[in-house]
């Protein structure tokens, strides 16, 4: 392995002013799950690991009137251990306590998910459903994207060189909202994902008025089925609707067969993954 | 541009109850760290990619593995592993546990196995045996075939 240089920057303006410096040569270190491998990989070659976890709204995990907004670097254990994160954002919580195993959700973080943009990515999935904005530092300052533009292919992210992941911004949802996370994996732990959905809903009046369904693992990026969703909206969430956005979901899937599963494994599990969690968001909200 | 210039960085931490300096590379895992620089071999390798959790120590209260820290990152932490648990008095409740139970063949995995198991007798002194499965599923065994792991740690949580 190239040997590296370590730096702890305590602001955003100091660790933009490594990663300029060092471009291509440089890497963020949040919980080191993904990048520590890649690097002893030698997926890369890294002159300067920047540990960004030493800047406060990195690992901060802040409510205001209308987020909530997680540092980019907060270990999925900190989500899954407060109660008020909990309730607010169940799917959230759902994919933070089935990453890894407990070693791994002591350092793993969605950010750092979301960044690895792996198309079987746990984190990401969840994160679209909630509507979750990436805040992005770099060189030019500050700017915010929807999460579903942050992966753009295997492996890559929407960031350009110099920039990096400070937080994600969840918007606050009402009672009548809910979301859910499911993967299929051939064990009951530790697995990369053969399939996996997340789906969110809100009810009014016993009807539909917010959908949104995200499937991992089945195209080069995680994907937001748009179309299945909209298919819901003004919709009663009755098992036939809910099996006709499935449907649709599954169409929309594109995997690739691999040692994990086959094209088909695959489609049939997002319709049934779509099914299983649009039926417990859906549940979610009634209790 | 290519910074070759590597330097060491001293950082003071404590392991096992005990404060210390070292010396170390910036890119040197805390698993090696641990094993080549303080000399503490207890701590083991086994896939050296987080599959495995043979390196778990426990980190301010939190099991880790530490094969995907980095050296410099044990800075003003508080480091336990498996070379902490046993006192002059006497061995660890599970490490004697484990004994009892045979909860071990060739030994790899067993340092990783007892420093996760006692972060979550520390804990939750009366884990059920399904939650004990789910917390020990970052730790893989390939030789007990788990079972007699499990039996050991609720042996040791009566």
């Amino acid at each position: 392995m190239h040997p590296f240089n370590y730096y702890d920057p305590r602001t955003v303006e100091e660790a933009v002013e490594v990663l300029k410096k060092f471009g291509d040569r440089a890497k963020c270190l949040a919980g080191g799950t993904d990048v520590l491998v890649q690097t002893r990989g030698e997926r890369y070659e890294l002159d300067a690991i920047v540990d960004v976890k030493k800047i406060p709204e990195l690992t901060s995990v802040d409510w205001t009137n209308d987020h909530l907004i997680i540092g980019a670097a907060t270990p999925c254990y900190v989500l899954y251990e407060d109660p008020k994160v909990c309730e607010a954002f169940p799917g959230i919580i759902d994919s933070a306590s089935l990453i890894g195993g407990i070693q791994i959700q002591s350092r793993a973080s969605l950010g750092g998910n979301l960044c690895n943009a792996s198309p079987s990515a746990d984190g990401i999935c969840s994160l679209i459903v909630h509507e979750a904005e990436c805040v992005i530092a770099g060189p030019n300052g500050i700017r915010e994207i929807p999460v579903e533009e942050m992966c753009v292919g295997p492996g890559k992210n929407a960031m350009d060189e110099g920039e990096f992941l400070v937080s994600i911004k969840l918007p606050l949802k009402n009672s009548f909202f809910s979301s859910s996370y499911e993967r299929f994996i051939p064990r009951n732990e530790m697995d990369i994902a053969v399939a996996a959905v997340a789906s969110s809903v809100s009810l009014e009046n016993g009807k539909i008025s917010s959908c949104r369904i995200a499937l991992a693992a089945v195209g080069p990026t995680p994907i937001f089925a748009e179309e299945a969703s909209k298919m819901l909206i003004g919709k009663e969430p009755t098992e036939e609707n809910i099996k006709n956005a499935s449907n649709k979901a599954k169409e929309i899937a594109s995997p690739i067969s691999d040692m994990r599963g086959t094209v088909e494994h695959r489609k049939d599990l997002i319709e049934v993954l779509t099914r299983r969690t649009l039926s417990k968001a859906v549940e979610r909200v009634s209790v | 541009m290519s910074d070759n210039n590597v330097r060491k960085v001293a950082i003071n931490t404590t392991i096992n109850g005990q404060e210390m300096d070292i010396l170390v590379d910036p890119y040197v895992s805390l698993l090696e760290t641990l094993r080549e620089v303080v000399g503490m071999t207890g701590t083991k390798e086994g896939c050296n990619d987080g599959n495995c959790g043979a390196c778990t120590i426990n980190i301010d209260g939190r099991i880790v593995d530490s094969c995907l820290v980095l050296g410099v990152e044990a800075e003003g932490k508080n480091i336990e592993t498996v070379e902490g648990m046993a006192t002059p008095d006497g061995l660890h409740p599970l490490q004697q546990a484990f004994l009892e139970e045979a909860a071990l063949q060739c030994g790899i995995c067993t340092p990783g196995f007892l420093v996760s198991a006692k972060a979550l007798l520390d804990n939750e002194p009366k884990p059920s045996e399904e939650r004990i499965r789910h917390w020990l599923a970052g730790n893989l065994c390939r030789c007990t075939g788990y079972d007699k792991i499990v039996k050991a740690v609720k042996k040791a949580s009566d």
